[in-house]
């Protein structure tokens, strides 16, 4: 792992250069593996740079909530596995992953990429429950845009398993029909440092960073934001990141959809 | 006569017997069992005469008297810094040992080296229990500015330095870097321009991943032209 | 009814395919991945590193401390993530069962991290874990006087066999699951666990199944290292 302190980077930026060469516009390489567990309904790894996030779908049958009685809904978890980051602490999943999670939860759910209707067996009764687990494994910088990647990919390989009405058991040996995703809710996230705008913060950026936004959208439709970091953005900034995200969101669903 | 059950410069892993035979001694990464001498660590064999030892294949930094090391600075206390520098333990550099310029008694010693600061410093005493000095007093021994700090596996530090400096020279030249290679396998650089420092550090990712094969420095020459 | 036939037609004393590879986390120290069958596992290694609490430090010699988890959807019913109890006793044997091999004298009050993942389980796991950890620990640097391997036997329906799979294990006329692990240069046993019923001399005619497997999962352990390493020498 290399090591730089703030005011270096600072000297290094203010030539328009990252550490690692790239320029402040660019993503790093990335890499997407579907299919990676085969007990998961659905899963995938992505890995951005060297960073490395593994997800898994499973899903499972429960009540619906009673103000929506014919819908199902996907419930998101993560977690920083102690091996990605050698600070990582053992103990509940940090609150740092459960924001990821929730981020994640949000561009799913506010851009309707999964019809949740069509995830109802019987309505007031029984409705299928997507459970997606999130599990970083490397942690070079932005777990966020791997995690979120890697959630998608993982929804658009899942294929539903059986439910038998009579035993009120779920079949997972056979599965048919996939999950009912019509939307690929894709997340960019930028840093800000001093005055500059990056994308896609690798780990020495992260760890500097003023302040982070992270864009969940599809095409010009912004569905989620989250402004991470201690320090402010002026309106300015938000509206260059806007820009930023949404153009390399929409250049990463071509490149999804030409798989 | 012993039995030599490996080759030199071939590759074995821990437990792999090496040789057979009282004759032979242990000279590292190797140990001792009844009359045969196994491997202890992933290396290479390097069987001299009757000494049998391993060329590390892996390796974190085990520190050693009079080494010179960088290190950062992660700790301040009364007395002086606490200092990483690879090993499990944080090592120890005392205000008396700090400098060769004069620093007052009352003297803040953030001022002088602060959190994260990176210097390069030399290993006085490494005692038993893993507690290790270290001093700045003596030429070359100063705290580095700017610039930044890779690791490296601290086995491959001979190489990347090469023979009588020849590989390190040719990296600072032809990159114009600032390279300071410390013992404990952290490597300082420093550059005007970023896309050098990017060069710098790339070769000697090269270097450390293909340290014994033949022709290096001619590969490494041709990356950097 | 007698037990005649594998599910994937394999040999009563034969293993499941194995692949293995190191260095797959580049964040640490050492890693690698090891998969049987439809069994995979994920070890990583850090360390020697600063213990704490400091009342855990051991100012002899160095400590291991092995974690074992299995990722939520790694198996068909979901497991809701978090320690177990399981999960801690396969930690503890994981520990047991490599801390004969490793010397850490010189690593006074240190620890060393070992982290094992399931992320797909077809039966086995413990043994996988304990071979990727052997593996990651080499990666890693962490002198050790041996690489230990470690496979499961025992006995479904009538049978003595090597590796059993979920189906094995949950044969309706009876399966006993015996993990063993090994250190191969001296035929020393480190981990030793049964689930079932079997007689003693099934049991150790079971363990000398166990030996040749374990002989042979040394070799295949052997190569991903040299594999990875291979820009060094010759």
């Amino acid at each position: 792992m290399d090591n730089i302190n703030k005011e270096y980077l600072m000297q290094i930026l203010n030539k328009k250069i990252r550490t690692d060469g790239r320029k402040f516009e660019d993503y790093r390489d990335i890499e997407i593996e579907t299919d990676i567990s085969k007990n998961a309904e659905g899963s995938a790894k992505v890995r951005i740079g060297e960073t490395e996030v593994i997800v898994g779908v499973k899903l499972e049958v429960g009540t619906p909530y009673p103000d929506n009685p014919d819908e199902g809904t996907i419930i998101v978890g993560a977690e920083f596995l102690q091996m990605a980051n050698p600070e990582f602490e053992s103990g509940p999943p940090s609150v740092q992953s459960v924001e990821l999670s929730r981020v994640v939860d949000r561009g799913i759910r506010e851009s309707k990429a999964i019809d949740f209707k069509k995830l109802c067996i019987e309505e007031g009764k029984k409705v299928w429950l997507v459970l997606i687990d999130i599990y970083a494994i490397n942690d070079d910088g932005n777990m966020q845009d791997a995690a979120s990647l890697a959630a998608l990919a993982a929804l658009s390989n899942t294929k539903m398993p059986k439910y038998d009405k009579e035993t009120e058991k779920v079949d997972y040996k056979e599965r048919k029909g996939k999950l009912p995703l019509s939307k690929m809710p894709i997340e960019c996230s930028l840093a800000k440092i001093g005055e500059h705008i990056l994308v896609d913060p690798g780990l020495d950026e992260e760890r500097l960073l003023d302040a982070k936004l992270t864009v969940a959208s599809i095409g010009n439709k912004i569905h989620a934001m989250q402004k991470a970091g201690v320090g402010t953005l002026k309106v300015e900034e938000v509206e260059t990141m806007l820009k930023l995200a949404i153009e390399k969101n929409k250049k990463a669903l071509e490149k999804i959809n030409k798989k | 006569m012993g039995k030599i059950l490996v080759k030199n410069k071939e590759m074995v892993v821990p437990g792999e017997v090496i040789v057979e035979g009282m004759d032979y001694l242990p000279a590292g990464n190797v140990f001792r069992e009844n009359d045969k001498i196994i491997a202890e660590t992933i290396g290479l064999v390097n069987v001299d005469n009757r000494l049998v030892k391993l060329i590390p294949l892996t390796g974190f930094y085990k520190a050693k008297k009079n080494d010179v090391v960088i290190g950062q600075v992660r700790n301040i206390t009364f007395s002086g810094w606490l200092m990483d520098i690879g090993c499990s333990d944080l090592a120890t550099l005392n205000l008396r040992d700090a400098s060769s310029d004069f620093i007052d008694k009352k003297a803040d010693l953030t001022k002088i080296y602060n959190f994260n600061d990176t210097v390069i410093a030399k290993i006085t005493n490494v005692t038993k229990t893993g507690y290790i000095d270290l001093t700045m007093r003596g030429p070359g021994l100063t705290k580095l500015r700017g610039g930044r700090l890779i690791k490296v596996a601290a086995s491959k530090v001979p190489r990347i330095i090469g023979k009588q400096g020849s590989m390190i020279h040719i990296i600072k030249e032809k990159t114009n870097c600032k390279v300071i290679v410390g013992q404990n396998g952290f490597v300082w650089i420093q550059s005007e321009d970023p896309v050098n420092e990017k060069k710098a550090i790339d070769t000697i990712r090269l270097i450390e991943k293909e340290s014994t094969t033949e022709g290096l420095t001619e590969k490494v020459e041709g990356l950097l032209k | 009814m007698s037990y005649t036939k594998r599910k994937d037609g394999r040999k009563f004393d034969e293993m499941r395919k194995i692949k293995a590879e190191v260095g797959v986390i580049k964040n640490a120290n050492g890693s690698a991945k090891f998969q049987i069958g439809d069994t995979i596992a994920i070890a990583a290694v850090y360390g020697p590193r600063n213990l704490y609490p400091k009342f855990l430090q051991n100012p002899e010699e160095g400590k291991l401390r092995c974690n074992y988890n299995m990722l939520s959807f790694s198996v068909d019913e979901r497991i809701r993530p978090g320690p177990s109890r399981r999960s801690k006793e396969i930690g503890l044997v994981t520990e047991r069962a490599l801390s004969p091999t490793v010397n850490l004298k010189e690593f006074p009050n240190a620890v060393v991290d070992v982290f094992v993942e399931i992320i797909q389980a077809d039966a086995g796991t413990r043994c996988a874990g304990i071979c990727a950890a052997a593996m990651a620990l080499a990666d890693a640097g962490i002198p050790m006087k041996d690489l230990v391997s470690a496979v499961s036997v025992g006995k479904v329906g009538d049978k003595l066999v090597v590796d059993l799979d979920k189906s094995e294990e949950d044969y309706e006329e009876g399966a006993t699951d015996m993990p063993v692990a090994i250190l191969p240069r001296s035929d020393e046993i480190s981990l030793l666990q049964l689930d079932g019923e079997m007689e003693a001399k099934e049991i150790i005619k079971a363990l000398e199944m166990a030996k040749k497997a374990c002989l042979e999962l040394n070799k295949i352990k052997k190569e991903a290292i040299r594999k990875k390493y291979k820009g060094e020498g010759k």
